[in-house]
């Protein structure tokens, strides 16, 4: 029950799609380019834009208790930290 | 008369108004009930294991039947009985009476969890009786042998999934619920110590499981398909199974330990007539340990060929586990101090917790230490260790929160003199069978084996005795307490004179819990 | 207002419990998905070269045509909420509607896709593959596996989407009890960010 939600426009939600198909646009041609590691490194920081867009609008988290926000790291620290140490034997082995 | 919650009338009858029922009493009642069969049966392989154990060479079993029953007894022991123990049988009940609640957040989920639980366990049974026989690979289902053995463990890991997805949903419910459904009044640092275990084991159970979950299907689909993740003739890489593994597994063994931690939080204020010494660090301290778990999974593979950089690092962060834990130890034991102490059956049961939980951890450590590590690494050490830490530690601590807890969900008492005979004859079992591994260990006595050497034999029919003397006194505390469900004294709403919420109600508790909703207005542990 | 709430409470309606509930939930997908991430990452850096050849089998034209579509698609899910909100329900069934029909040419894309790679003999365990680099047989086993469990949830997604139609078609999704719409919003959003990262790794691989 926030009201705050109620504001987003139909037009604005329109916008954060467009925002997304063009990102996914640039992802393709970014990976046209042959940048080695570094494209890599681009296609993931784009997805990462575009998953905070999706966060952020289309599932209300700006617009929700900063609790959700909060937890939302739980999930994501984690993640990162498994993948972290996995990768101190894999790169080492 | 007030009706409590076992008088309540609902929509069904029967058996049925428990297995469809969403009162999280009943759930937890449940949970008990078949988590106890469970526990009968995985007691039952143990027994069998070290009468095989009694002398060299094969005694009353062949070498596959012992790796089917050494499997078994630890599947049914950690999915079916430890993991699910105090958060979901003791944890359900208290759960919501702690906070003043009348039910958890989702208790229909709760009582599809229950169901998962039931239904994974029987799956897992049932992997017994079918197929290629039972799984032979140990619990921990390492690859590339599980995806090559012809026994049915496709069917154990189904049903292991099952009892993941039901612990993780748990886990969901009892942290949504310790967000949402406190009383008024009820802050965080006002809340029960049982609860900041249960909310960190929460959180641990959904962040670590799915890993779990996922490792499983993984092994499924390698099974069906050949996809060639962990096949090394395919180029699969067998240790990315085993980091898979343990990075849910260690983490586990906090979801084991962390609500055993919090029961004993209850139980000593309630025993010792005094406040917890150092509420605050207890609380952190859950926290701490449900978050370094996460960093520690490499220490069950320092013999397996991970890189000597990871080996150092995991060895390092090992030792920082221990600093929560000693936090803890340290806290309790300072909590009794100038208490008046009072020596009933669940605070027996809680010093020998304490006293064996010391030694589980202390000897991690020593496993933790890498150079040590590759000596006694897949020795009878650290089926000592984990035994002192799991059933030293859970299960003692479970048997406590049980004797503490009895009255509130029975409104009756069970035999004190028996209760604490019991205690006496589980402790001394407990010790005999399980300190002389430690010796054996040491000595280079390997696990999993069915057969060992000659000069092996003096500690293992010392073992062998105490697991006898162990389960006499298991089968004396069950006795007291089934006996007394029905036939025990009748005792007051609050025959411990504890201060947490749950004694604020009737025992047993009425179907809503509370006839008013309490306000709090102090900390949990203010004894007059 | 203080009437609703009232209310309310009387029927233990806390959204926003329910939608702590939801995302916790979601968490769990999060470290699902992670674990196989996780695999991804450790095969891809020890198979690189392997991993590039492999992937430039993919067409780029169909995965991206899907990264549309589910992006539409997740569009069409958040206005179908804006809309129960403000009470339009023909609209909100229109926009589950479509929900719903780009999730099936998701799929149905998914399915040719599929199809020609086993019509190449390019499946697990084919003789096809095992004649292959151990990295192209990973490969091909990391795409059929991501790809699949992320089919998988795309198929939950259309059975909890054609509930609420269900629902909001029966007025039992309304505009001051639609958490249950909101919360199938919010899975079908994290099935859509789980392809937002899916799509570079499997088919622009460079």
């Amino acid at each position: 029950m926030n009201d705050k939600e109620q504001n987003i426009s139909t037009g604005a939600y329109i916008g954060i799609w467009a925002a997304l198909i063009v990102l996914t646009g640039i992802t393709v041609w970014v990976a046209g380019l042959h940048l080695g590691n570094l494209s890599t490194i681009t296609a993931l920081a784009i997805a990462t834009v575009k998953t905070t867009l999706v966060l952020l609008f289309f599932m209300h988290l700006r617009y929700e208790k900063p609790l959700f926000i909060i937890m939302l790291f739980a999930p994501i620290v984690t993640l990162a930290t498994i993948i972290g140490l996995t990768f101190v034997d894999v790169w080492f082995r | 008369m007030e009706t409590n919650f076992y008088t309540y009338s609902g929509k069904h009858r029967g058996i049925l108004a428990w297995i469809l029922s969403t009162d999280h009493k009943r759930i937890g009642l449940l949970y008990l009930s078949s988590m106890f069969t469970f526990f009968l049966a995985g007691a039952t392989l143990g027994i069998l294991m070290r009468l095989e154990l009694i002398a060299p060479g094969p005694t009353i079993m062949t070498a596959q039947t012992y790796n089917a029953v050494f499997t078994l007894h630890g599947v049914i022991m950690i999915f079916l009985f430890i993991i699910p123990g105090i958060p979901a049988a003791l944890g359900n009940f208290m759960l919501p009476l702690q906070i003043g609640a009348r039910d958890v957040a989702f208790p229909r989920l709760n009582l599809l969890s229950w169901w998962f639980f039931i239904t994974g366990g029987l799956i897992a049974l049932t992997s017994l009786f079918t197929g290629g026989g039972p799984p032979d690979t140990g619990w921990t289902f390492y690859v590339p042998y599980s995806i090559r053995t012809g026994t049915n463990v496709s069917l154990a890991l189904f049903g292991v999934f099952l009892l993941g997805l039901s612990s993780t949903l748990t886990g969901l419910n009892f942290v949504t619920t310790i967000h949402r459904m406190r009383a008024p009044g009820m802050t965080w640092f006002r809340l029960p110590l049982f609860q900041w275990s249960l909310y960190a084991t929460g959180w641990v159970q959904l962040l670590a499981t799915p890993i779990l979950g996922i490792t499983l299907l993984l092994v499924i689909i390698e099974r069906f398909f050949g996809v060639g993740f962990f096949d090394p003739a395919k180029g699969g890489d067998p240790l990315l199974f085993e980091h898979l593994f343990w990075i849910y597994s260690h983490p586990a063994v906090y979801i084991m330990i962390l609500p055993a931690m919090g029961a004993v939080s209850e139980i000593i204020p309630a025993f010792a007539r005094r406040t917890i010494f150092g509420y605050k660090a207890i609380a952190y301290s859950s926290l701490a340990i449900a978050l370094v778990g996460y960093l520690v999974w490499g220490h069950h593979m320092f013999t397996s060929g991970m890189s000597d950089a990871s080996r150092v690092v995991f060895s390092l962060l090992t030792f920082l586990v221990a600093i929560p834990s000693g936090v803890k130890v340290f806290n309790w034991v300072a909590s009794l101090y100038r208490g008046s102490i009072q020596t009933d059956a669940p605070m027996l049961f809680t010093l020998g917790f304490i006293f064996l939980f010391s030694i589980g951890g202390l000897t991690g450590l020593i496993n933790g230490a890498l150079s040590v590590n590759i000596h006694i690494h897949g020795t009878h050490f650290i089926v000592a260790h984990f035994h002192y830490t799991m059933f030293g530690g859970t299960a003692f601590a479970f048997f406590a929160a049980l004797h503490y807890w009895f009255p509130k969900m029975f409104g009756r008492m069970y035999r004190e003199g028996l209760a604490r005979v019991a205690w006496f004859i589980i402790f001394i079992g407990f010790n005999t069978l399980y300190f002389p591994m430690f010796v054996l260990g040491w000595q280079g006595m390997p696990r999993r084996y069915y057969d060992y050497l000659p000069q092996f034999q003096t500690g293992n029919i010392i073992s062998t005795i105490g697991s006898w003397i162990l389960v006499s006194g298991l089968l004396l505390m069950l006795f007291n307490l089934v006996r007394s469900i029905s036939k025990g004294e009748k005792v007051g709403d609050n025959p411990w004179g504890a201060t947490t919420l749950e004694w604020k109600t009737s025992s047993p508790p009425p179907h809503n819990n509370f006839a008013e909703i309490p306000t709090v207005t102090t900390g949990p542990y203010v004894f007059k | 207002m203080a009437e609703l709430a009232k209310t309310s409470e009387a029927v233990h309606r806390d959204y926003t419990g329910a939608k702590i509930g939801m995302w916790l939930f979601l968490f769990t997908e999060i470290l699902l998905f992670g674990g196989l991430f996780l695999v991804y990452a450790v095969y891809r850096t020890k198979h690189q070269a392997d991993f590039h050849t492999a992937a430039a089998e993919l067409s780029v034209a169909i995965g991206a045509a899907n990264t549309m579509i589910l992006l539409t698609s997740s569009l069409t899910m958040a206005l179908a909420i804006a809309a129960i909100r403000r009470s339009a329900k023909t609209a909100s069934i229109v926009f589950q509607s479509l929900t719903i029909l780009f999730a099936v040419i998701f799929l149905v894309n998914k399915y040719f896709e599929w199809g020609a790679k086993i019509g190449h003999g390019l499946y697990p365990n084919s003789p096809e593959l095992l004649a292959q680099s151990h990295g192209t047989i990973l490969f091909y086993g990391l795409y059929y596996v991501m790809t699949g469990l992320h089919a998988l949830h795309v198929l939950i997604g259309i059975g909890l989407l054609l509930t609420m139609l269900i629902l909001t078609v029966r007025d039992r999704i309304t505009n001051t009890d639609f958490v249950k719409l909101e919360n199938s919003g919010l899975y079908w959003h994290l099935v859509d960010i789980v392809w937002i990262y899916l799509f570079p790794l499997l088919y622009l691989i460079t």
